[in-house]
C-alpha cells in the first residue's frame, strides 16, 4: 500500500524536546528542520542534534524527512554529509527552482551513500518549490529524479516574490498550487501543500485544508501537533464513502469469482479509476481508525 | 530496621518522633480511641476579642517554647502570616517552637534563618518548596520533619497525635468577634478547608485579617466560638501568590497529548457514566483533561454527581452549566473559583478531614470515582513519589495525593515519560510517598500502562482498543532515550519521616550527600 502523508510536522532541529516525542502527535511524516527555523549560529549544533536523534530514537512508523540548507548555503554540504549517514527516510531540497538543483543533491547523495557502504538510492528525495521560476517549472522538476517521492509547495517565499501577500481565501495561490499540483500528478509523485501559519485559527485553517484538499494535494505541511487532527479530519472519508468502497471491492470480488469480465456495482460500471478510488478511502479510512480492515 | 510494606527500611524508633509504625498496606490499621477537643474556653460577657498586634496576641495566647504552632496555606505563595508571625515570636526570644503548617511555599525561604536561630526545630507538614526544602534536606533542622497527606493531618490533629497549641490563620474577611470566612475581601482566596481543623482543635486560636468587617461576618466558615483573638493588619498576603486568574487551558502540545491519552481511558473505564465524580489538579494537563472530560459529557449527555479539590475555573464551569450536581472544595485555585463558592450553595466548602482523613465515618475522598494525578518519580511498583526531585532534595507537597488514589475507584498518574531529561518511570522512587496498590493507571505522552493487579481495568482497555504498555516497557522507552540514571547519594542521616495517611511510616527522608 502507498504510503499516507496527509501531515508532514516541522519540527525545528535545534529543540531537543520537540524533536524527542515528535511522532507521538500522530502525524505521517515528520520534518526535521535544520534550514529557516534554525539561526546561523545554531546550524552545527542543530546537524548533530538530528543526527544522534535518527541515528539513537525510535519514531515508530513515522517517516522522518529532514529539511537541509541549500547548497548555496555554507551548510546545505555539510548537513548532507552528517543527515545521509543518519538514514532518514527524506531529504527535503528548499527552494527547487531547477532540476538540476535536485540532481545536484542526488548527486552528492549517491556519493555519501557509496562512501558510508549504504545503499545507493536508500535516501529519499522532496523538493519543496518556493519561487516563480520553480512553480514554471514544477513539472521539470517532479521528473528530475526516481528518488523523488514529491514536491512540496512552500508559500511565504512565493507569495513575496510575486508581490503579494496571503490571503484567507488563498486566490494568490491558486494557479501556483495548481501547477505544482498537476506536475506531481504528471509525475506519479506526492503533492504536498504549504503551511498555515496561523495556530490558533482553527476555522480559517480548516478552510484552507477543504481547498487543498478537494484540488487533490496528498496533504499538508503543518506547524504545531494541534494542527495534525484537524487535517486527518478533512481527509478521512465519510461513512458512506467508506461503505461505497467496500461494495466496489465486494462487486470486484464476486466478479473474480465468477470470472466475469465486466464488473457493475448498482447498474454502473466499475472501472480502474472507482477501484484506485476505494482503495485509497479504505487506506484514509483505516488511517482514521473508522475502518479496521479484514482481520 | 524493619522493611515495611512498600519494601522501604523503617527505623523501629527515631528520637524527637517516637516508635514508628511501618506502612503495611492501604487498609491495615485500625483506628481506637477519640477524637481529642481542644481546651474548654471562657470568654466573658461582651469582653473585645480585638487585639492591637500580632505581638500582643502571641503574649496573650501564652506561648512558650516547646510549644506547636500551625498555620494553613490558602495564601499560597502570597502568604505574609507565617513570615510575619514567626518574625514576632523570635523578637519575643521563644525558641525550640514546631511548625506546622498545612503547607509550605517558596515565599517562607524567612524559615530558614528562624530554623539557625533555634526558635524553630520542629516542623510537620505536607508540603516544603525550595529553598526551605533544600536546606532541610541538607540537615539543617535539628528534628527530623514529618510529611503528612492532608487526610493525614486532619487524622493527626483529630486524635491527639499533632496537638496544636496555637493556631494563626489568615482570614480575608473577619469580624471582631472572631466569625470569618475565606470568601470576600481583597485577599479572598475562597474555602477555608484546611483551616477548619485547625480552628476547631488549636487550644488558641488567633485571627489575623486585613479585612474586619461589620458583626456579623457571615457565612461564619470559622465561627467565633473557636476563636480566642483578631488581629487586624495591613495585608495577609500578595494577591498576585494568592490566586490566579482563571487558569487557563494549556497550550503544551505534550500536556494536550497526555490529556487526550487520560481521557480516552477515562472513557473505556466503565467509570464514565451518569452519577460519576471526578477531583483534578491545577496543573496543565490535569486542566486540560477537564477540558475534553466536558466535551465528552456533553456529547455524550453524561451528568456528572460531584467533583472535589482544589477547585478551578474549569470544575466550576461545569457545575454552571449542569454538568456535575456540587462542588465540594477544601481550596480554590482561582478567582473563578473564588467567586463561585463566596455565590453558588452548591459549591460546598469542606474541612481536609471531610476531604480525606482515613478516621472519620466516612470522608469524601473515600466516595470518589475517578482522581487525576500527577508525580515526579513512578517506579516499576506504580510507587509514586511526590515529595523529592530527581536530586534527592524536598521539593514538592504530599498534598491529597495518597488520600484520593486510596479513596478513588479508579487512580491516574498524569506524567511526562520524560521531564527535562530525566526519566520519569524508575526502578524505585527515591521517596514511596502513594503505594502503588492505590496507583491504577499511569498516562503518559508515550502511552498507558495500568497496574497489573487491576486486571479488570486492562481489559476493558483492551476491549476499547487503547494500545497499553507494560510499565518496563514504558521505563525502557525513557532510558533508551535517557540513559539509566545514576542513584543519588544520601548520607546515613534521616532527615524526616513521610507517614502513610492512617499515620503509618510510608518511607524516611535522608540528608543529601553533596560531595
Amino acid at each position: 500500500m502507498a504510503r499516507l502523508r496527509r501531515t508532514m510536522m516541522y519540527v525545528p532541529g535545534n529543540n531537543p524536546a520537540n524533536i524527542m516525542g515528535a511522532h507521538l502527535y500522530g502525524a505521517d511524516s515528520i520534518m526535521f528542520d535544520l534550514e529557516d527555523s534554525v539561526s546561523i549560529r545554531e546550524k552545527d549544533s542543530a546537524r548533530f542534534l538530528v543526527y544522534y536523534a535518527l541515528k539513537n530514537l525510535d519514531f515508530g512508523n513515522t517517516e522522518t524527512v529532514v529539511r537541509i540548507n541549500g547548497l548555496d548555503t555554507p551548510f546545505g554540504r555539510k548537513d548532507l554529509e552528517a543527515i545521509v549517514r543518519a538514514k532518514p527516510d527524506v531529504i527535503r531540497i528548499p527552494k527547487t527552482e531547477r532540476a538540476k538543483d535536485v540532481l545536484e543533491v542526488e548527486s552528492i547523495i549517491a556519493e555519501i551513500e557509496e562512501k558510508a557502504g549504504m545503499e545507493v538510492g536508500t535516501i529519499k528525495l522532496m523538493a519543496a518549490i518556493e519561487s516563480p521560476l520553480g512553480v514554471i517549472n514544477a513539472f521539470e522538476i517532479a521528473k528530475s529524479s526516481k528518488r523523488l517521492i514529491g514536491i512540496a509547495l512552500g508559500a511565504e517565499d512565493f507569495v513575496t516574490s510575486m508581490k503579494t501577500t496571503r490571503s484567507k481565501d488563498g486566490l494568490e495561490l491558486l494557479m501556483a498550487r495548481s501547477q505544482v499540483l498537476m506536475a506531481a500528478r504528471a509525475a506519479n509523485i506526492y503533492a504536498l501543500d504549504t503551511v498555515f501559519s496561523d495556530i490558533n485559527d482553527d476555522e480559517g485553517f480548516i478552510k484552507e485544508v477543504e481547498l487543498i484538499k478537494q484540488l487533490g494535494f496528498d496533504g499538508k505541511s503543518v506547524i504545531h501537533p494541534r494542527q495534525i487532527p484537524l487535517v486527518h479530519k478533512v481527509y478521512a472519508p465519510t461513512e458512506k464513502e467508506i461503505n461505497h468502497a467496500l461494495r466496489v471491492l465486494d462487486a470486484i470480488k464476486e466478479a473474480e469469482e465468477k470470472s466475469s469480465g465486466v464488473i457493475a456495482l448498482d447498474g454502473k460500471m466499475i472501472d480502474a479509476p472507482i477501484v484506485e478510488r476505494a482503495y485509497r478511502t479504505l487506506e484514509l479510512a483505516k488511517a482514521s481508525g473508522l475502518y479496521e480492515g479484514d482481520n | 530496621m524493619i522493611k515495611n510494606g512498600v519494601g522501604r527500611e523503617i527505623p523501629e524508633y527515631l528520637e524527637h518522633i517516637g516508635k514508628l509504625v511501618p506502612y503495611e498496606n492501604a487498609f491495615s490499621i485500625m483506628p481506637e480511641g477519640n477524637k481529642v477537643g481542644s481546651k474548654l474556653k471562657r470568654q466573658l460577657p461582651h469582653k473585645s476579642k480585638l487585639i492591637s498586634s500580632i505581638k500582643e496576641a502571641i503574649k496573650a495566647c501564652g506561648l512558650k517554647d516547646g510549644m506547636t504552632i500551625s498555620f494553613h496555606h490558602h495564601l499560597r505563595n502570597g502568604d505574609y502570616i507565617i513570615n510575619m508571625v514567626m518574625d514576632a515570636i523570635a523578637s519575643l526570644g521563644i525558641k525550640d517552637l514546631k511548625l506546622a503548617p498545612s503547607s509550605l511555599n517558596p515565599c517562607h525561604a524567612p524559615l530558614i534563618e528562624h530554623i539557625k536561630n533555634g526558635v524553630i526545630t520542629s516542623i510537620e507538614t505536607s508540603g516544603i518548596r525550595e529553598p526551605l526544602g533544600t536546606a532541610i534536606s541538607q540537615g539543617i533542622l535539628p528534628n527530623p520533619v514529618v510529611i503528612r497527606s492532608h487526610g493525614g493531618r486532619a487524622r493527626a490533629i483529630e486524635s491527639g497525635e499533632l496537638k496544636i497549641d496555637v493556631a494563626f490563620l489568615g482570614v480575608p474577611c473577619c469580624d471582631e468577634y472572631g466569625n470569618a470566612n475565606g470568601f470576600y475581601g481583597k485577599s479572598a482566596f475562597g474555602s477555608l478547608g484546611y483551616a477548619l481543623v485547625d480552628a476547631k482543635y488549636a487550644d488558641k486560636v488567633v485571627l489575623i485579617t486585613d479585612n474586619l468587617v461589620d458583626y456579623p461576618c457571615l457565612p461564619a466558615s470559622i465561627n467565633q466560638s473557636q476563636v480566642d483573638y483578631v488581629v487586624k493588619v495591613g495585608s495577609i498576603g500578595d494577591p498576585k501568590g494568592i490566586v490566579s486568574g482563571a487558569i487557563r487551558f494549556t497550550k503544551n502540545p505534550r500536556d494536550i497529548l497526555i490529556a487526550e491519552n487520560a481521557v480516552k481511558a477515562i472513557e473505556a473505564s466503565g467509570y464514565f457514566k451518569n452519577g460519576f465524580s471526578y477531583q483534578t489538579g491545577a496543573a496543565g494537563a490535569s486542566l486540560a483533561v477537564t477540558q475534553f472530560l466536558r466535551e465528552k459529557m456533553i456529547n455524550q449527555n453524561i451528568k456528572g454527581s460531584f467533583a472535589l479539590g482544589g477547585i478551578t475555573s474549569q470544575i466550576v464551569q461545569l457545575l454552571e452549566e449542569g454538568l456535575f450536581k456540587g462542588i465540594f472544595d477544601t481550596q480554590c485555585f482561582d478567582l473563578d473559583a473564588v467567586r463561585s463558592i463566596g455565590q453558588n450553595p452548591k459549591h460546598f466548602e469542606i474541612d481536609a478531614a471531610t476531604y480525606a482523613s482515613p478516621f472519620n465515618a466516612g470522608c469524601i475522598a473515600n466516595y470518589l470515582d475517578i482522581v487525576m494525578l500527577g508525580a515526579m518519580e513512578i517506579d516499576t511498583d506504580f510507587n509514586v513519589n511526590v515529595i523529592s526531585g530527581s536530586d534527592g532534595i524536598i521539593s514538592q507537597a504530599a498534598g491529597g495525593h495518597q488520600d484520593t488514589a486510596a479513596g478513588a475507584k479508579m487512580s491516574v498518574v498524569l506524567a511526562p515519560l520524560i521531564r527535562a531529561r530525566i526519566p520519569i518511570i524508575v526502578d524505585k522512587v527515591t521517596t514511596v510517598v502513594t503505594p502503588g496498590e492505590t496507583v491504577d493507571v499511569i498516562v503518559t505522552d508515550y502511552g498507558i500502562a495500568v497496574n497489573p493487579r487491576r486486571q479488570d481495568l486492562i481489559d476493558r482497555f483492551k476491549e476499547a482498543k487503547l494500545k497499553l504498555y507494560d510499565i518496563e516497557e514504558l521505563k525502557e522507552i525513557a532510558e533508551k532515550i535517557t540513559g539509566t540514571p545514576e542513584r543519588i547519594k544520601f548520607k546515613d542521616k534521616i532527615i524526616g519521616v513521610v507517614q502513610y495517611r492512617d499515620g503509618s511510616v510510608i518511607d524516611v527522608l535522608r540528608e543529601v550527600d553533596d560531595a
